[in-house]
């Protein structure tokens, strides 16, 4: 789904990330993972096209190379505070795209945006402004704008931070549904070691000192990695990476 | 059974006969969300004349279906809903059976309510309502505006005092350009429009007289309150707004910081110091632009000008002014602040109170100078 090649994140001098190459599988969800500061929030903006590299290519299918130009999007991005738009209520939020993109009557895209609020939960508060929503309803109402227009491909940056055990074990369970019934292709940056075991297939470890992936595959595996940058962070130990 | 192709590729769709039988309709292929502009039309054309009994969607041929086509299913159930009519998803697959509950399309369906449009009647009363309770707020700011600043004249120690010269600057110093420029241009103009019935009586030299008492008394005052309402007052109540939006302010107050002390007194005080300021120049620089008219279009002196200029206009007329500069300030100070901390709602919440704060205060400036005018005649001053 996606090929990243010898990709280089920055900006002016600084690097976060040199040369790193990965591939995302249509249907995986894919994690970027590392401490703080390593650059994951970062290289998913390179990803979603908000940056151009600094070298290196990125290719997703049906897309080429991501550009942010003006029509239907082809993928859907939660961005990590939700970037609701505050003059909005959370309904017009999710359904601006579908208004947008699609030539559906307004009542039709004002049930499906209903429809999506309810597939996070969060059909009770649709008529409010994302003003009045706590930190973790903005997420959910935010997930459910970024699959308004139901894309195969989805990019989440931190969805289940905020959210209490219950609403990130339900979000956990959307994607999974969501990955098994649409095959969606789900990249996410996260730190919840919870939602890693549970949902992800493939993933890679940053690594802030050497600006590179320092691990790559399943989490169950690299668990029981015998280096301890690695082992640290997926065994939640003192020596994170 | 009538048979229908649908215009979306690998779907299809055949609806039933008879306005009260049960109705088959089946669908097949692949139904995804690009697919839904053209889908639509179809599905709601299928049971445009079904007013009751049951239809059934038979998904028995439907490899795939995505959340945005199975919304659109639902909303049709619910639209046939209010029709009296009944609709039944039947023979999903595995996987679309689970889409199916993750939408909750097995849950009963929720009758769709439209909202009661609001009267007249009842949008007049609560505009009312919003507009006496802005003004309560405005009222309740300033009771605390003069309860800190009288706590801060018994404990000068208490006071924000290094905030307030930068703010003297901000609002006075980098508004200096402006505030000459367009009252030397109300002085020209006002000459420039004297003029020519002036000299129509042989009374040239009274634009000097007419402009000093103009821009002294009532226009340098007012336009330079017009601009550094538009200026700073905006920037105030969106900085403050900002602030208060992103829990700056309750971080203060968690803090310990008195919020009006520390926020409030610094830019209050800056405006009370710099408007009169602004004003005073102003009055030069407009009794300077009408000195440039009478000097080249009415063949006035600049000496004569300015000795008829002092003459029309006595100190007290320059004071009024200033006392009008003065209530001016306070007023922009206190609805920007005031606007600032009710902000609520985000960006756009930021931008509807930069708004008010510039409408609400323009009034105020406009109403207060009214009310000066008519009281400084009464006292002959």
């Amino acid at each position: 789904m996606i090929e990243v090649l010898d990709l280089t994140v920055g900006w002016g001098d600084t690097r976060l990330l040199e040369n790193a190459s990965f591939r995302v599988a249509r249907g995986d969800v894919f994690a970027i993972l590392g401490g703080s500061g390593c650059g994951k929030s970062t290289t998913l903006r390179f990803l979603t096209g908000l940056e151009q590299p600094l070298s290196g290519s990125i290719h997703i299918d049906g897309v080429g190379a991501p550009r942010l130009v003006e029509g239907r999007p082809p993928f859907g991005v939660m961005f990590q505070h939700g970037a609701l738009f505050g003059s909005m209520t959370v309904v017009e939020n999710v359904a601006l795209p579908l208004r947008e993109w699609t030539r559906l009557p307004p009542d039709v895209v004002h049930a499906m945006a209903r429809a999506k609020l309810r597939l996070v939960g969060l059909e009770g508060a649709a008529d409010k402004l994302p003003s009045e929503l706590s930190g973790g309803m903005k997420k959910r109402a935010a997930i459910a704008r970024a699959m308004a227009l139901e894309p195969e491909l989805l990019f989440l940056d931190e969805p289940s931070a905020g959210l209490d055990p219950v609403m990130s074990a339900g979000l956990d369970e959307l994607i999974l549904t969501l990955k098994r019934v649409v095959g969606l292709t789900v990249v996410v940056v996260t730190h919840e070691l919870q939602s890693i075991f549970a949902i992800v297939d493939q993933c890679i470890l940053l690594d802030k000192e050497t600006r590179s992936i320092i691990a790559r595959g399943r989490p169950s595996e690299l668990r029981e990695s015998g280096d301890p940058r690695i082992h640290s962070f997926f065994n939640r130990t003192a020596e994170a990476v | 059974m009538a048979s229908a192709e649908l215009a979306v590729p690998r779907a299809a769709l055949i609806p039933g006969q008879g306005s009260s039988a049960r109705r088959l309709i089946p669908l097949r292929g692949e139904l995804r969300m690009r697919d839904a502009d053209a889908l639509w039309p179809e599905l709601s054309a299928a049971v445009e004349e079904i007013h009751d009994g049951t239809v059934t969607f038979d998904l028995t041929g439907v490899s795939v279906m995505d959340g945005g086509i199975l919304s659109l299913l639902l909303h049709l159930r619910a639209v046939l809903a209010e029709r009296g009519a009944r609709l039944d998803l039947f023979g999903a697959n595995e996987r679309i059976a689970a889409l199916i509950e993750l939408y909750g399309g097995n849950d009963r369906v929720a009758r769709l309510v439209p909202k009661r449009a609001e009267g007249l009647v009842e949008q007049v009363g609560r505009a009312t309502v919003s507009v006496l309770d802005e003004a309560r707020l405005v009222v309740e700011f300033l009771g605390q505006m003069v309860v800190a600043a009288v706590n801060v004249a018994r404990r000068p120690r208490t006071g924000n005092w290094h905030d307030t010269l930068p703010f003297v600057e901000k609002t006075g110093v980098d508004a200096l350009p402006i505030v000459l420029l367009i009252n030397t241009l109300v002085g020209f103009v006002m000459a420039f429009q004297a003029a020519k019935q002036l000299a129509a009586y042989g009374a040239n030299i009274y634009v000097a007289d007419l402009v000093g008492l103009s821009v002294t008394r009532e226009l340098a005052p007012l336009m330079t309150a017009i601009i550094v309402c538009g200026r700073s007052g905006a920037a105030i109540a969106a900085e403050l707004g900002t602030m208060k939006v992103s829990e700056e302010i309750d971080a203060l107050r968690i803090m310990g910081f008195g919020t009006v002390n520390y926020l409030v007194l610094p830019r209050a005080l800056a405006l009370l110091l710099v408007v009169p300021v602004l004003t005073l120049l102003a009055d030069i620089v407009g009794i300077a632009g009408g000195m440039l008219v009478a000097s080249i279009s009415l063949g006035v002196s600049r000496q004569a000008y300015w000795n008829e200029t002092l003459i029309a206009v006595h100190p007290h007329d320059v004071a009024t002014g200033l006392i009008k500069s003065a209530a001016f300030a306070m007023t922009i100070a206190l609805i920007a602040c005031q606007q600032g901390f009710a902000t609520s709602g985000g960006a756009e919440g930021v931008g509807r109170r930069a708004t008010s704060t510039v409408v609400a205060s323009l009034f105020c400036i406009v109403l207060i100078d009214t009310l000066f005018t008519v009281l400084f005649r009464a006292l002959d001053v």
